[in-house]
């Protein structure tokens, strides 16, 4: 029977991938998919909670407004990529150090 | 093993294949597509915990919007036409511990807590609690949450325009 740790243990194997795409990687488009790829893991365990806890949704709740501060994150991140890449030719997260003090 | 087992573990193994070759693919724009298996996984394990209103979103806002955006990303910092698109993975090795780590942590939290789990009831559509539960208990973050997207879609727009030189308007 499936039941809550189940969807936990799930949730924990999605958030390490991000952690591990996000310590690896070093373009700047795939660090944001492993970003997106830990939100998700965090909506999964708020909709898991919100399942097994008295089918109350504030857990629902909580995910939705994950989502759309997702939505709202990843068009400002990409937004500043595309500037970077216009002015420095590239989206390495290692080259593009020109902020660095 | 009932249906429902069944639906869970084929779709876990969905969203976590999808995950790895996001993680490990060395081709961007393959990592880009194998994420809308991660997320079409993660749709199908919220219908499964009877949130339906939220695998919808999760299909429209992810898969339709997030996903869109990333690709765009992908094709306009590269030549198109440059299929190996490198991308170079530093300290793999360390990384992987990391993550390694992280999860058998969360793993451990998982199984070992006693988590006050309620036996479940039985499904029913949520959208229109959760419309009324965002018109009156939660009306507060709701406005505020429309106010953040309204402002990060301005500023996203005006910081990705691209300026004409001489427009006058430049840095």
């Amino acid at each position: 029977m499936v039941q809550l740790p189940h969807f936990l243990t799930v949730s924990a194997l999605l958030f390490a991938a991000g952690v591990f795409a996000v310590v690896t990687r070093r373009n700047a488009v795939a660090l944001l998919m492993g970003v997106e790829l830990m939100l998700n893991a965090a909506n999964l365990n708020f909709a898991a909670f919100s399942r097994f806890s008295h089918n109350a949704l504030d857990g629902q709740i909580f995910a939705m407004l994950s989502i759309v501060t997702a939505a709202a994150e990843v068009a400002v991140a990409l937004a500043i990529v595309l500037n970077i890449y216009r002015n420095v030719e590239t989206i390495d997260a290692d080259q593009a150090g020109d902020l660095r003090g | 093993m009932n249906a429902y087992d069944l639906a869970f573990f084929l779709l876990a193994a969905m969203a976590l294949v999808g995950a790895a070759i996001t993680v490990l693919s060395r081709r961007l724009v393959y990592a880009a597509f194998s994420l809308l298996l991660a997320f079409l996984g993660v749709a199908g394990l919220y219908a499964l915990l009877a949130a339906d209103f939220l695998a919808i979103a999760q299909v429209i806002v992810y898969v339709g919007g997030i996903l869109v955006l990333l690709l765009f990303g992908v094709m306009l910092t590269h030549r198109i036409y440059d299929t190996t698109l490198k991308s170079v993975r530093v300290q793999p090795l360390l990384g992987g511990l990391v993550a390694a780590a992280i999860a058998i942590l969360l793993i451990r939290v998982a199984w070992n807590t006693p988590w006050n789990t309620t036996p479940e009831i039985a499904a029913e559509p949520t959208t229109a609690k959760i419309g009324e539960a965002f018109m009156k208990h939660y009306v507060f973050p709701f406005e505020f949450v429309s106010l953040i997207l309204l402002v990060a879609l301005i500023g996203a727009a005006l910081i990705g325009r691209s300026r004409t030189p001489g427009s006058g308007n430049g840095r």
